[in-house]
C-alpha cells in the first residue's frame, strides 16, 4: 500500500516507517525536483568518482593526506573522564566548560548503555570565557550538592575551559574557602584538553585524579582496611564499556579465592535493574575501598595505553606490585590473567575455570571449519584492537588491516609482538592514527571477510558489502552487547559465537538454492 | 628544587635582568633551568648567543603534536649548563599564546624536564593577561614570584596588577611574592619610590639594579654581564641579586593598593602634579 502524508493525516493511529516513507512518490519526486536548485552532478558523473574512490589511485591520495581527519575513531577526552567518574560510588561528574558538551557525552552513553547518566555541567558563556569561568564552577558546585547530594564530585574539563587556562585545583580551593562545599568535601579533577588524546587518556587522567584524591583521604589507613582471609587484588579494567566484563572479572577472581577491587567499577551504574525506584547512583567502586586501594597486594592493569599515567602514578607512590597485562580475551590471553593472578594471590585456578577453558576451546573446534582462514580487518581503541587480533588469530583467522586512531607510539611494537607469534600474522599491516576514512581505502582495494569494530564501522559494512562484528565503543545500533562479557573464556565464547554466527548469517545470505544447508 | 617566576610591564628588562641573574646563579654552581613563557621567544638569547631557540610549540606544529617530541630538541644547554627552553607562540593577531604555555609546561612536566635542577625560572609575558599566562603560578609550579618594575608609573601600576594576580592564587595555591626588582630608569627619587610601594604591596624591594651602557653592549653580543664583561661592576649587581634571590626567607601574600592609593603615591613623591579638577575633560583651547 503507498501512504502519502495527506493519506496519512486520515489514519491518526498509523505511525509511518522511517524506512518505507521516503519511498513513496511524493517524497521521490521532491528529492528528484531538489537536484536542479543544487546543481546536482549527473548520476553517471557520481557513480564514476565513487568508483574511482575505491581504486587504489585514490588510496593512494587518501593516505598521502595530511591536514584531514575524517571519521576518526575515537572521541574527546572528557567523554572518557565521565566514565571514569561513573565508575565510582556516588560521584557526579562535572565537566567544566560549555553545556553542549555535557549533553554530547549524556546521549553518547545514554545511546550505547540504553540507562540514564547523570552527568553535569558549569554551562561556561560568553562571559565566563572573557572573565574566567571560578564563578561558574563554585555556583555548580553549589547547585549540585544542594540538588543531587554526591559523596563526590569528579571535575574534568572542555575545550574552552583549557584554552582559556582554567585552573581546577585554585577554583575548588575557592569553592572550599567560600563555603560551598565542605572542607573536606572529596572532589577530584583532572586537566582534560581534547585538542590532544582522546577519550582514553580522558579516562587514565581523570582516574589518577579520582584515585590521587582518594589516597589522600582519612579512609585511605590500612587500620581501618577490613580484615580478610582472602589477598586482595585491584583489577583496573581500563576504558571498557563492557559492564559484563566487570562482572566478568569479579566472578573469576571470586572463584580463584581472590578478594577482588575493581578500580572504576560502572557495572552498576550503567546497568541498573528497573525495580520499579531511580538511584542517581546505583553503584561504582566504594570511595573507602578505593582509598585503600594502595594497600592491596598487587594492581592488575589491564590495559596498556589506556592506563599510563595510571600506571605511573601507582608504580611511584603505592608500594605494591603492578601486573601489566593486555585485555585477557581469548584462551592465551584469559590463561596468562590466570596464571599472573595465581602467582601473586599465591592461589590456584580452580577447576570451575579450567573447564569453561575446556569449553572454550571446544567450541572454537566447533567452528573452525567456518571460522578458520577468514581474513578480517579490525579498529578501534589500540588496547582492545591488540586483544582482539591476538584472540583472532587463535582462532585461524587473518588480520589484514589494523587500524587504531587513538594509538600511541608503543602500539606498533605490541602488536608486531602479538602478530609474529601466530603463522596467521603475516599478512597484517598496522595502521596506527589512521581514520576510518583510511579503513575504507584498505578494504576496497584488499577485501576482507568480516570486519571488526565499532558501530562506527557499518557504514563501510554497508558500501563494501562486508559483515561487520560489533564489538567496542560505541554501540547504537544493537542492544545488550555490552552487557556480556568478552573477557575471560565465558568472554571469548561469546565474541566466537557473534564472529561465527555472522559468518554463517553471511553465508546463508549469499548461499545458491544447492548449497542453502540445514546444518552449519 | 625551587620555582621562581619574572614578572613585570613589557618592555622593563624582565628577560635581561632574569638572564643575567641567573647566570650569576649558575656561576655560583646552582642547577638552573630557564623556561620563556614569552611568544618573542628572546627569554634565552642571551645565556645561548641565538636569535631565538627552537619553541616547544613551533617545533610541536612541525611535527603534528606535542607528543612527537623529544626532549633533547626544545631543550638546550647554554652558558654554565644553563637548561633553556622556549615555550614560544603564535604570530601576532592570531591564536591563543596562553594555550601555548599551558601547553608547553605539560609536556615537560611529562618529559621529565625538572629532574636534578635548584633553580627553574619562568620568564612571563608583560602583565598577568589571561589564565594561561598565569600557568607558571599555579599549584606545584613557580612558589616566588620577582616583579620587575621602575619608579615609572604605568611599570609600577602593572606591578600592582600582577600582586592582584598573585593574590588570587595565594591562598589555594601557596605562591609568594619574593620582593621587586627595581631595574633603574633614572628617574626621581626611584629607590625611595620602589621601596615605599614595596612596604604598600606588602613585600620588600630585593635589589635595586642600576643603570649601566655594559648591559646593552652585552645584549648586542648577545651575552649577559656575567659572561660579557665578569668584572664589571654591574656584573656584581646581578651576583647579589641572584645571592639575594638564593637566601630570601621574606615571601609574601601581596597587598595590592588601589588605582587612588598608586596616584597619591605618585603625588607625594612629586612624580605627579595634584590633581587639578577643573580641568578634566577640556581641550586646550576652552582651557
Amino acid at each position: 500500500m503507498t501512504t502519502t502524508p495527506e493519506n496519512s493525516s486520515e489514519v491518526p493511529l498509523r505511525v509511518l516507517d522511517h524506512n518505507d516513507i521516503f519511498r513513496d512518490e511524493v517524497y521521490q519526486k521532491q528529492f528528484e525536483g531538489k537536484r536542479e536548485f543544487e546543481d546536482a552532478a549527473s548520476k553517471e558523473e557520481v557513480q564514476r568518482v565513487l568508483d574511482w574512490t575505491r581504486g587504489w589511485e585514490y588510496r593512494e591520495k587518501n593516505f598521502a593526506r595530511e591536514g584531514l581527519t575524517v571519521n576518526p575513531a575515537k572521541a574527546c577526552q572528557p567523554l572518557g573522564a565521565v566514565l571514569a567518574a561513573l565508575g565510582f560510588e556516588g560521584t557526579m561528574p562535572l565537566v567544566h566548560g560549555s553545556q553542549g558538551c555535557v549533553a554530547y557525552f549524556r546521549s553518547h552513553f545514554a545511546r550505547h548503555f540504553k540507562e540514564p547518566v547523570p552527568a553535569a555541567s558549569t554551562s561556561m558563556t560568553e562571559d565566563a570565557a572573557v572573565f574566567g569561568g571560578i564563578n561558574n564552577l563554585v555556583e555548580a558546585m553549589e547547585n549540585i550538592s544542594a540538588l543531587y547530594k554526591p559523596k563526590h564530585i569528579a571535575v574534568s574539563t572542555t575545550c574552552m575551559a583549557e584554552v582559556i587556562g582554567e585552573d581546577l585545583f585554585a577554583y575548588i580551593g575557592a569553592a572550599r574557602e567560600q563555603g560551598v562545599i565542605a572542607e573536606d568535601f572529596p572532589v577530584s579533577y583532572a586537566h582534560t584538553p581534547s585538542f590532544v588524546g582522546s577519550h582514553i587518556t580522558g579516562y587514565d587522567v581523570m582516574l589518577k585524579g579520582i584515585l590521587e584524591m582518594l589516597a589522600k583521604s582519612p579512609d585511605a589507613d590500612a587500620s581501618k582496611v577490613k580484615k580478610s582471609d582472602k589477598p586482595r587484588l585491584n583489577v583496573i579494567p581500563g576504558f571498557d564499556t563492557y559492564v559484563g566484563n566487570h562482572r566478568e572479572y569479579r566472578r573469576i577472581l571470586e572463584l580463584m579465592g581472590v578478594d577482588p577491587l575493581i578500580l572504576g567499577d560502572h557495572s552498576s551504574s550503567l546497568d541498573s535493574p528497573a525495580e520499579g525506584e531511580y538511584f542517581l547512583y546505583p553503584g561504582g567502586t566504594p570511595l573507602a575501598q578505593g582509598a585503600q586501594a594502595k594497600f592491596s597486594r598487587a594492581s592488575l592493569i589491564l590495559q596498556q595505553t589506556s592506563l599510563h599515567r595510571t600506571t605511573e602514578y601507582i608504580q611511584k607512590d603505592w608500594k605494591q606490585e603492578t601486573v601489566l597485562l593486555e585485555t585477557p580475551l581469548g584462551v592465551k590471553g584469559t590463561d596468562a590473567f590466570l596464571t599472573e593472578v595465581a602467582r601473586v594471590a599465591e592461589v590456584s585456578v580452580p577447576t570451575e575455570l579450567t573447564v569453561e577453558r575446556g569449553r572454550l576451546v571446544d567450541a572454537i573446534t566447533d567452528s573452525h571449519a567456518y571460522v578458520h582462514g577468514k581474513r578480517v580487518a579490525i579498529a578501534g581503541d589500540p588496547d582492545l584492537v591488540i586483544a582482539l587480533t591476538r584472540f583472532v588469530l587463535e582462532l585461524g583467522m587473518i588480520p589484514i588491516h589494523i587500524v587504531s586512531t587513538n594509538a600511541d607510539s608503543t602500539f606498533k611494537a605490541r602488536m608486531e609482538k602479538v602478530l609474529s607469534a601466530s603463522k596467521f600474522g603475516s599478512e597484517a599491516t598496522v595502521w596506527p592514527e589512521k581514520d576510518l576514512w583510511h579503513l575504507r581505502s584498505l578494504v576496497f582495494t584488499e577485501p576482507v571477510d568480516l570486519l571488526i569494530g565499532s558501530m562506527q564501522l557499518k557504514y563501510i559494512s554497508r558500501e563494501a558489502k562486508v559483515p561487520l562484528v560489533r564489538v567496542g565503543f560505541p554501540i547504537f545500533d544493537r542492544h545488550h552487547l555490552h552487557r556480556f562479557p568478552i573477557v575471560g573464556y565465558t568472554g571469548g565464547l561469546h565474541l566466537l559465537t557473534q564472529l561465527v554466527n555472522t559468518i554463517l548469517d553471511e553465508m546463508d545470505r549469499e548461499a545458491p538454492d544447492h548449497s542453502f544447508d540445514a546444518v552449519r | 628544587m625551587r620555582q621562581i617566576a619574572f614578572y613585570g610591564k613589557g618592555g622593563i628588562g624582565k628577560s635581561t635582568t632574569q638572564q643575567n641573574t641567573m647566570a650569576a646563579m649558575a656561576e655560583m654552581g646552582q642547577r638552573v633551568m630557564i623556561v620563556g613563557c614569552d611568544p618573542k621567544a628572546d627569554s634565552t638569547r642571551l645565556i645561548l648567543h641565538a636569535k631565538a631557540q627552537t619553541s616547544v610549540i613551533q617545533l610541536a606544529a612541525e611535527k603534528g603534536s606535542v607528543e612527537d617530541l623529544e626532549l633533547d630538541e626544545v631543550l638546550v644547554e647554554g652558558q654554565w649548563g644553563i637548561k633553556c627552553v622556549e615555550s614560544g607562540g603564535p604570530e601576532p593577531g592570531v591564536g591563543c599564546a596562553g594555550r601555548g604555555v599551558i601547553t608547553s609546561i605539560t609536556y615537560l612536566e611529562e618529559a621529565g624536564a625538572y629532574e636534578n635542577l635548584d633553580f627553574v625560572t619562568y620568564d612571563v609575558l608583560g602583565d598577568v593577561v589571561c589564565g594561561g599566562f598565569a600557568m607558571p603560578i599555579r599549584q606545584g609550579k613557580a612558589q616566588e614570584i620577582y616583579i620587575v618594575t621602575s619608579g615609572e608609573m604605568m611599570a609600577m601600576y602593572a606591578a600592582n596588577n600582577i600582586a592582584r594576580g598573585i593574590l588570587k592564587y595565594a591562598h589555594s595555591g601557596g605562591v609568594r611574592l619574593g620582593g621587586l626588582i627595581c631595574n633603574s630608569r633614572n628617574t626621581d627619587r626611584e629607590d625611595e619610590l620602589i621601596m615605599e610601594l614595596a612596604r604598600r604591596l606588602n613585600t620588600q624591594m630585593i635589589h635595586f639594579i642600576p643603570r649601566n651602557n655594559v648591559v646593552q653592549h652585552a645584549e648586542l653580543r648577545r651575552m649577559t654581564v656575567i659572561e660579557y664583561d665578569p668584572t664589571n661592576s654591574q656584573a656584581d649587581q646581578y651576583r647579589e641579586l641572584a645571592n639575594k634571590i638564593v637566601n630570601n626567607d621574606m615571601k609574601t601574600i601581596p597587598t595590592p593598593i588601589t588605582m587612588d592609593e598608586l596616584e597619591e603615591l605618585l603625588i607625594d613623591f612629586g612624580i605627579m602634579a595634584q590633581e587639578d579638577e577643573t580641568v578634566i575633560g577640556k581641550a586646550a583651547a576652552v582651557a
